[in-house]
């Protein structure tokens, strides 16, 4: 088989070579450079390559290799604490081979393979194993990093087993039929790792933001969409999710956006800390960053490079969350890529296989039984970019058309800082039912009936707004006027976190509870005393609800809450009394 | 070095030169016509069959007996230190009548990306003088921050008073500026260059010219050009550079000139595919590297088209700049200065530069507390017109007075008023102390009692 061919023509990132023998997706060396390349068309004797590094300078005639790989991803111990671009390129390693600025023709390994990891062995000679069983571990970070026997080899008897300190290319464990593995394995990133078996999600991943726990839930191995116009806190809310969700692992693709924003997770992730663990929250994370000026064939590589990475973790039995922002610019990439290559395009220059993309992506979250039997997790969180803010672009409705989960951002909201700006009335969550025991048993029995209650309120809220917009809010019936405060307060004090206050930054279950039930007392009270006969202006000016707000910025609320529990009490019980 | 003269087709700003030996992609050009005049360009597709050369300047007098040089380079540009000071032309040609630029360094203008890893985080706070700016979207060094415009709107003077005034305290260094203008009218530029040179700052200014006569394709290097300055005035030379950027939707509209001229499928609106991608190539050559002591702000400036914000050259734009300043026509109608409109307004970068250590600690939840009650004033104006000031509610009354407050005294301001931060998160304060306050529920209780001018005061009599 003859390996080496000529470039025929460079038009930016798509290339043309021939004398080469390819088949699809087999990563290409291009040009006396060797760039980085994959094969993504043929046609005839013309191969078509996208380069995941800029072409500048490339002539007609230089050579081409093919490697006959997929584009693969390396997976072992090193992942943890890494940041990468779309290729699975370490960042750091990059800056001591080219400096500050991304120059091309480097290539740089995932892992790093000189550095030694200590492995305990879990099984022993004689032990039988198979794909995906586990046969050691090694302490990562102060994650336990879990090696496993790749899914694609067929296993066997262990011959040998070894203890140590070892580089992730030495061989641990040797088979009967001389099959040896190492610490590290090799997965092709646009196939999905196989599992034993897909299960019904019926955990909630728990954020610590109370519109999303309390009102739209994302199951564990879930997926949800945030789509929304720009500066209305997509970015925000997936890097609260990264930081506070109770996932065992997270992975963060930022895919298309701004280097600065990498640059905060950076800075900012090694000196959080887990709140269940305690431990910085940098060494559960992997980073993926091909930001919106790097290479745009890398861009559109990146996210399956994330989420093979996240599936290698969910099969060692960890809940993995991953976040993409922006799916709209993967999306946009494909389109970059469709276009040179000429194909027909569908809507909006989308490619017609758009669809299909985005399906595949999400279809690879999920709750499973790992092929060595353990339960894990990958959940998935894109953000979508729609221009213009319309909902109704090709990608935000392919994607909805998949998602269960619909975290609807809203400019109007954004703009008066009401953050998260999520808008309660146009978002859903399919997941409701499905964690309703969870809850039940985890938060309150009365939780279930209390969100509904709430989400009442603001559907009621939103119909008497329209009629506040014709006659003015003096104009309501009384107990109308008492629904519209009880609505405010809802939006004020639950829905509304500041994801910048030390203290409100997250919020759990517990906390969200007990909030969501001191304005349930005040609604409760105020009807009660409406009934009774106090007027609408007594009930709206009782003092101690001016406190509730306040909780959310005490850490020990317990005590501060109860007083004000028990002050809305005495008030009302002096207003109903005079009345 | 060789001469082809093979031109096959000239199409809009694309020359197709066919049999040639391998040239590369991306690599400049020069076209040399009937009169020995040369213009440039840069290799669009190549092959050995056919190569397509993106022209820079117009492309007439060009015709199939011009004679087509490759040169075997992508495109560089000569930088020194001497460029400040200098007025150069779109293509980077000095047009001030001094003497040609001694280059120390010819690099690369399309610029290569800042590793992420390699960034520093942005955090000083830039005092601008303008309230809205500095109280409520606050600045900072290493930011990419355009102002939304529209046509007939004070943007260039909101523009100048930021170049004249922005300084980070503390610091005794003042900006470069680099200027960089895209089909903007000579009058427009002039407005500039008066301002530069009555306040002295062209001394430390490097300035680029195309105008709105100037050849369109002209403007999709010029951004690029101004921006291989800045990053050898702050990464080689350790300076802090304000980058200016005018008119951005000029360069757009010359992006989608070219796109037509290749029958590229269009985009949104007609423009490429690609402008997200485009755009982001300049925009995010702003920032900081770690361990380098200069730093580049940005500041593009658009005008919106039909004033229309989800247009494709600023919603693009916003989605990758790190916020935007909104220039709003109704209130520049209502005559104040600078018209800007805080509530699409957005600093993204602001929470890295306020708060203790930069500003204030009580900046953040001060900044929240306007924006929340202005907003609620607003939305009540409309429904005041509906049903008449008397079927509100007082505590509605007080909100719809704190707006009209908010635009008279926060957002107006003089063109040569240069407010502390003090001095406007006092006004702020000012403001917010006509709410009752149990209505600041933004702001805890700590912050209240240490900032708020009723407890201040108190605290005052008593100490
Ligand atoms: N939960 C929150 N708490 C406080 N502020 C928030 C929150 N969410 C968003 N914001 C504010 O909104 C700004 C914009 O948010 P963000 O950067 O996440 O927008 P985005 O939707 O990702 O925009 P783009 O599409 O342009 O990337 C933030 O810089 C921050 O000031
Ligand atoms: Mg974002």
């Amino acid at each position: 088989m003859t390996k080496g061919g000529v470039l025929k023509r460079i038009a930016g990132p798509v290339v043309t070579a021939v004398g080469i023998e390819a088949h699809m997706y087999d990563v290409v060396k291009v040009g006396k450079e060797e760039l980085m390349g994959e094969v993504i068309k043929i046609q005839g004797e013309n191969i078509i390559i996208q380069v995941y590094e800029d072409t500048s300078g490339i002539r007609p005639g230089e050579p081409v290799t093919n490697t006959g790989l997929s584009l693969a991803v390396e997976l072992g111990p090193g992942l943890l604490t890494s940041i990468y671009d779309g290729i699975q390129r370490p960042l750091s390693v990059l800056v001591d081979k080219m400096g500050d600025f991304i120059q091309r023709g480097v290539s740089a390994p995932g892992l790093d393979h000189s550095k030694k990891w200590d492995f305990r062995p879990l099984v022993k000679e004689g032990d039988q194993v198979g794909p995906g069983s586990i046969l050691g571990e090694v302490q990562e970070t102060n994650i336990v990093h879990r090696i496993l026997v790749p899914p694609n080899v067929k296993g066997g008897t262990v011959r040998s087993v070894k203890a140590g300190s070892f580089s992730v290319d030495d061989v641990i464990c040797t088979l009967d039929d001389g099959t040896t593995l190492t610490m590290m394995q090799k997965w092709p990133v646009r196939v999905p790792r196989p599992v034993l078996e897909k299960m019904n999600p019926t955990i909630p991943l728990i954020t610590g933001q109370r519109i999303l726990d309390g009102l739209f839930p994302i199951a564990k191995g879930g997926t949800a969409a945030i789509p929304g116009p720009f500066g209305s806190g997509k970015t925000v809310t997936q890097q609260q999710l990264a930081k506070w969700s109770d996932a065992e692992i997270v992975v963060y693709i930022g895919c298309g956006e701004r280097g600065n924003e990498m640059t905060e997770v950076l800075t900012e992730f090694p000196e959080l800390e887990d709140p269940k663990t305690g431990k910085p929250l940098m060494e559960r994370t992997v980073l993926i960053a091909n930001t919106s000026n790097m290479p745009v064939a890398a861009r559109e590589a990146s996210v399956y490079t994330g989420i093979t990475i996240a599936e290698y973790f969910r099969d060692m039995g960890y809940d993995v969350s991953l976040m993409a922002d922006s799916t709209s610019r993967w999306a946009e990439a494909m389109r970059e890529i469709s276009s040179r290559l000429e194909e027909m395009p569908g809507e909006e220059g989308y490619p017609a296989y758009l669809a299909a993309r985005l399906s595949e992506f999400y279809e690879r979250a999920g709750r499973v039984k790992t092929l060595s039997g353990k339960m894990g997790s990958v959940s998935v969180i894109g953000a979508v970019s729609p221009p213009g803010g319309d909902f109704s672009e090709p990608v935000t409705q392919n994607t909805l058309r998949i998602v269960k989960v619909f975290w609807a951002l809203d400019a109007k909201l954004s703009q008066r800082r009401h953050f998260p700006a999520i808008n309660w009335l146009n978002s859903y969550s399919l997941y409701l039912g499905s964690l309703q025991d969870w809850y039940d048993r985890e938060v309150s029995p009365e939780w279930n009936s209390l969100r509904s209650w709430a989400m009442e309120i603001l559907q009621k809220e939103a119909e008497l707004q329209e009629i506040v917009q014709l006659v003015g809010s003096d104009a309501l019936p009384e107990a109308e006027q008492i629904t519209i405060e009880v609505a405010r307060m809802i939006r004020e004090i639950f829905l509304q976190q500041n994801a910048y206050d030390a203290v409100d930054t997250f919020c759990d279950m517990k906390k969200q509870y007990a909030m969501m039930k001191a304005i349930r007392q005040y609604s409760d009270l105020a009807y009660a005393a409406q009934n009774a006969g106090v007027t609408p202006q007594q009930i709206l000016s009782v003092k101690s609800k001016n406190e509730l707000p306040q909780i959310k910025f005490i850490k020990d609320y317990v005590p501060a809450l109860e007083k004000i529990q028990k002050d809305m009490d005495a008030e009302f019980n002096a207003l109903r009394s005079a009345a | 070095m060789k001469e082809y003269r093979t031109i096959t087709q000239i199409a809009g700003p694309l020359v197709f030169v066919e049999k040639t030996e391998p040239v590369g992609y991306g690599e400049l050009v020069n076209i040399v016509l009937y009169d020995g005049s040369i213009k440039r360009g840069q290799v669009l597709d190549t092959s050995n069959e056919l190569v397509v050369v993106q022209v820079f300047e117009t492309t007439a007098g060009i015709g199939k007996d011009s004679g087509i040089r490759f040169t075997g380079e992508t495109i560089k540009m000569p930088v020194g230190r001497d460029m400040l000071g200098r007025i150069l032309s779109g293509g980077g040609k000095p047009i001030d009548g001094g003497p040609e630029i001694v280059p120390e360094k010819r690099l690369d203008i399309t610029g290569a990306a800042i590793n992420p890893y390699a960034r520093g985080s942005p955090n000083d706070f830039i005092q601008t003088g303008i309230s809205t700016i500095d109280g409520t979207n606050t600045l900072v060094r290493g930011q990419k921050l355009p102002i939304f415009s529209g046509a007939g709107l004070p943007h260039n003077q909101i523009a100048l008073q930021i170049a004249r005034q922005a300084k980070v305290p503390g610091s005794k260094e003042a900006f470069a500026v680099v200027f960089a203008a895209m089909g903007i009218t000579k009058e427009e530029a002039n407005y500039f260059m008066e301002d530069f040179e009555r306040t002295g700052a062209l001394e430390r200014a490097v300035v680029f010219l195309n105008l709105a006569d100037d050849p369109a394709v002209e403007r999709i290097i010029t951004p690029r050009l101004a921006l291989t300055t800045a990053e050898y005035l702050a990464f080689d030379l350790g300076m802090h550079v304000l980058v200016i950027l005018t008119d951005m939707t000029n360069y757009c509209e010359a992006l989608r000139q070219i796109g037509a001229a290749r029958e590229e499928v269009p985009g949104r609106r007609g423009y490429p595919g690609y402008m997200y991608t485009d755009l982001a190539g300049i925009y995010e050559r702003a920032g900081i590297v770690k361990g380098k002591k200069g730093s580049i702000t940005q500041f593009p400036i658009l005008t919106m088209p039909g004033d229309d914000i989800t247009h494709p050259i600023p919603d693009l734009t916003g989605y990758i700049t790190e916020g935007q300043i909104v220039v709003s026509r109704e209130l520049h109608r209502k005559g104040i200065y600078p018209p800007i409109n805080v509530l699409p307004s957005l600093s993204r970068l602001m929470n890295l530069g306020i708060g203790k250590g930069h500003t204030r600690e009580d900046h953040k939840k001060v900044s929240d507390q306007l924006y929340a009650a202005y907003a609620e004033g607003n939305d009540l104006r409309g429904l005041v017109a509906i049903v008449g000031k008397d079927a509100l509610s007082e505590r509605d009354r007080m909100f719809l007075e704190f707006a009209d407050l908010f635009e008279n005294r926060f957002v107006r301001q003089g063109y040569n008023e240069d407010r502390t931060i003090e001095e406007t998160l006092d006004l702020g304060w000012t403001l917010l102390s006509t709410l009752p306050v149990e209505q600041l529920v933004r702001i805890d209780r700590d912050l209240i009692s240490k900032y708020h001018p009723k407890f201040r005061q108190a605290a005052k009599a008593e100490g």
